[in-house]
């Protein structure tokens, strides 16, 4: 286009390139100067930032930066400053007993806020986010306690886990399946169920009870104890309260006698370690119903 | 005779999908090639039905005519993927506010994920591109379409894509990609189509009878030669049976997770930035009347844009197994990226300078502007987050769906919409729209929507991100991952609302078009008009 015949906008005032496509003409402004020292500036920052940190790769490797930072460092720090930290409450849990522990109020503090933590991560999938476990899976807060529930009980169990057959040391029970395997038939079933909702002072039918009565002496009190008080030496459940893994109605009762579920907890010591552990013990424990 | 060889190749697929329906190594193979030969089968149909018996050429088209059927149809289709896209993500959301609604196996988060990003970005988003690029591209060169039918290949290549990738999603098919989740041969077939889109293209771009390219056109092309580089490298695999559905990538570990995200970076980058950028500056210089701002900023920020984005994309790979030096690439490109990305802004906003009174009465332009003001809000939260400092809060919390939402929805769907409001009247010869209020209406529902939308993802992601590193006196982490689920339950029931009030403005649209296309004019009062109001009493 000839110097002469420039196309200037008439609104702005300003000079147009000269091209028009479908109607659209361009101005010649120039480019906003706040927007181009902007954008010298992320580049100058850019410069200076490479510099410093690991960034341009070569042929064998790339440019370390001067600061000599590295996020495995980081990281490698980060964790020892945490370490360092709680140094003082994890060696002395480490050399202590579970006992020990609890009778030291510092050391509690400490072992319930890591316990609550750990428990946050790797227990309330089954025992539930308030301890309050499910069906199957036991609850935290009650005195009613399958495997013992004195520190060293559940520390114990914490360890080794239940029916985990990777430990050696797993606790481990087997409740008969009498219904399945036809050690008793199924009046005699349907009996010992009714005579089981008669001690946990449920409504029964009392003539059934008292026919279960001889049956339960016979086939369940070795494990249930002899008025149904549970034997945890052995796992054998409480069966004369109102807490029940499995149900406590009639059929479920019934249920559970003719082909028991025999739940599995992982044994939890190798995983996370016995410091761990304590602090584990130490804080389901105190939730309400430790012995 | 027209289309006889059209006829003859699609027959021809089709028999080649009964044989892989048949013969397929497994039960997804079988029953996706089943529905290829079902939509096949009905498409060699519908072309003998429409085959006209005379010799070819009586009645064609002349070269000095625009090809605007094939845009019709992609407005049509952009509206109508739009719904379907808007639809499956509020289905999502609900799902994760109330995963009671997963249902399995055909409808479950998993499958409906993918669902909706390829439903919005590839069927929504792709359609828009399509048919804005079809009509830009011969009105700015004042050339018809190259290639004749092959923008028809094109076309309906496309959204075999679209429903072949949608139902293996359903069906359980992915190769495990964010955002290029179709099977191998899927793959194989969006290759074919865009190749074709390419030249379609870059002929149309060589015969043009203008002497200079438009800007608009630079970034089309960008975006189409781009894409298909990243599409071809990102899918490379290796299928397990070419009669079965399952392939292996080529990569493994972490320079697999490179190459995915130099995909997905740059996806977002070329298809969703660059490509709506094209439309951007054909659309607001149109829209407002008023030439484009500046010549040289479009220049400096085209090729600056260009050059940066494609070394992003590591900034997804932040405190990951990539090296650092990467990770330092991908955040300072991400930084230097910031003002390029401006420069489209302040060209799009400041071509209005002389015609900012319009936006009191066009909702059209009010549209294209707020766009125009959610890409630069998206692309100055982009950059930040880029940075490690602000990533390790911000990375794998929903503060990363917000920012992806404001984009999409701010930028990519509110451009959208105002192309397909200036464009239904023109390609439909409508003296305008149906309703002008209406698109007024769609206007404040879906800024609402973002608004809420984004507004209560921030929230979300920062409160995750703050739980999740979370320590007590003594040292310990207070939250549990699952306790950031639970906490996330009131703000996924607002982003479904948000989502909601986005897709009531998206049937309003469809209503609009759909009543626009059929030639009814709403009898209403104009925009910036008050209705008369009845005199009032004299005072006492």
């Amino acid at each position: 286009m000839a110097e002469d015949k420039k196309d200037i906008d008439a609104v702005s005032g300003v000079e147009t390139t000269g091209h028009e496509w479908d109607g659209i003409k361009e101005l010649n402004n120039p480019l906003p100067r706040w927007w181009l020292w902007t954008f010298y500036a992320t580049i100058v920052w850019t410069i200076g930032y490479t510099i410093a940190y690991p960034a341009w790769p070569g042929i064998t490797g790339a440019t370390a930066g001067v600061l000599g930072w590295t996020s495995r460092g980081q990281h490698a720090q980060e964790m020892e400053a945490a370490r360092a930290e709680q140094a003082v409450y994890l060696t002395r849990i480490e050399d202590a007993d579970v006992n020990t522990i609890a009778a030291d109020p510092e050391l509690v503090q400490f072992a319930v806020a890591g316990g609550s933590s750990a428990y946050k991560v790797y227990c309330v999938q089954c025992h539930g986010s308030g301890a309050a476990g499910g069906e199957g899976y036991p609850n935290l807060n009650d005195d009613d306690w399958i495997w013992g529930g004195t520190l060293d009980d559940i520390q114990y169990t914490l360890m080794h886990g239940i029916r985990h057959e990777a430990d050696f040391d797993t606790r481990f029970n087997d409740m008969p399946a009498y219904g399945r395997d036809q050690i008793l038939d199924r009046d005699q079933v349907s009996d010992v169920a009714w005579y089981v909702r008669q001690i946990s002072g449920q409504e029964h039918d009392e003539a059934a009870a008292e026919r279960g009565a001889e049956t339960f002496e016979i086939e369940c009190s070795a494990c249930h104890g002899v008025d149904g008080e549970g034997v945890p030496e052995l796992g054998g459940p409480r069966l004369n309260d109102a807490i029940w893994l499995y149900g406590g109605s009639h059929a479920q009762i019934v249920a559970q006698i003719n082909n028991p579920q025999q739940g599995v907890m992982p044994a939890w010591g190798e995983r996370l370690g016995e410091t761990t552990v304590k602090q584990l013990a130490v804080y389901v424990h105190q939730l309400g119903g430790g012995q | 005779m027209k289309n006889a060889s059209w006829i003859v190749l699609v027959g021809a697929g089709a028999f080649l999908a009964l044989l892989g329906a048949a013969l397929g190594q497994d039960q997804l193979f079988r029953v996706h090639m089943g529905i290829l030969t079902v939509v096949l089968l009905g498409s060699t149909a519908v072309l003998l039905r429409t085959a006209k018996f005379a010799p070819a050429g009586g009645a064609a088209a002349t070269e000095s005519q625009y090809f605007d059927n094939v845009v019709r149809y992609g407005a049509v289709a952009t509206v109508a993927w739009g719904i379907v896209g808007f639809l499956v993500g509020v289905v999502v959301a609900a799902q994760l506010a109330w995963p009671q609604l997963n249902i399995e196996p055909w409808f479950n988060f998993g499958r409906m994920r993918p669902l909706h990003t390829s439903a919005v970005i590839f069927a929504f988003g792709g359609n828009a591109l399509l048919a804005t690029s079809f009509y830009v591209v011969q009105r700015t060169c004042r050339a018809r379409l190259f290639g004749g039918d092959l923008a028809w290949f094109v076309f309906w290549g496309y959204q075999l894509f679209i429903v072949m990738a949608a139902t293996g999603y359903l069906l359980g098919g992915s190769a495990g990609r964010e955002y290029a989740e179709p099977e191998w041969y899927v793959d194989l077939w969006l290759t074919v189509v865009w190749v074709a889109y390419l030249l379609v293209f870059l002929g149309t771009l060589m015969k043009r009878k203008e002497p200079h390219i438009y800007v608009a056109n630079w970034f089309y092309l960008a975006f189409i030669v781009t894409i298909a580089m990243l599409h071809v490298v990102n899918n490379l695999a290796m299928p397990v049976s070419f009669l079965g559905s399952k392939s292996y990538s080529l990569f493994a570990g972490v320079q697999d997770a490179l190459t995915q995200w130099w995909y997905g970076h740059n996806a977002v980058g070329f298809f969703l930035t660059a490509g709506f950028l094209g439309m951007m500056y054909y659309f607001v210089p149109k829209q407002a009347g008023r030439p484009v701002y500046s010549y040289r900023l479009s220049i400096i920020h085209f090729w600056a844009l260009i050059f940066l984005y494609i070394w992003a994309g590591p900034h997804h790979l932040h405190y990951t197994a990539l090296p650092d030096w990467a990770q330092t690439l991908g955040m300072v490109f991400s930084i230097m990226l910031w003002m390029p990305s401006w420069g489209g802004m302040i060209n799009g906003l400041m071509t209005l300078s002389g015609a900012w009174d319009k936006l009191r009465t066009d909702p059209i332009l009010r549209m294209m502007v707020i766009a125009v003001a959610f890409y630069g809000m998206s692309t100055f939260e982009g950059p930040m987050m880029s940075i490690k400092a602000v990533n390790s809060l911000s990375h794998y919390t929903d503060w990363t769906i917000g920012h992806v939402h404001s984009g999409a929805l701010g930028w990519v769907g509110m451009i959208s919409f105002g192309a397909v409001y200036f464009l239904v009247p023109k390609l439909w010869g409508r003296q305008r729209l149906y309703s002008l209020r209406m698109v007024n209406w769609h206007f404040w529902l879906a800024t609402l929507g973002i608004v809420v939308y984004a507004a209560v993802m921030w929230v979300a992601g920062i409160q995750q991100g703050l739980m999740w590193r979370e320590y007590n006196d003594q040292g310990f982490l207070v939250y549990s991952f699952a306790e950031s689920v639970a906490a996330m339950h009131p703000y996924y029931v607002l982003r479904t609302l948000g989502g909601l009030l986005y897709l009531v403005g998206g049937l309003i649209m469809a209503f609009n078009i759909y009543m626009t296309i059929r030639g009814k004019l709403r009898d209403e009062i104009a925009m910036g008009e008050e209705a008369p109001q009845p005199v009032a009493a004299p005072a006492e």
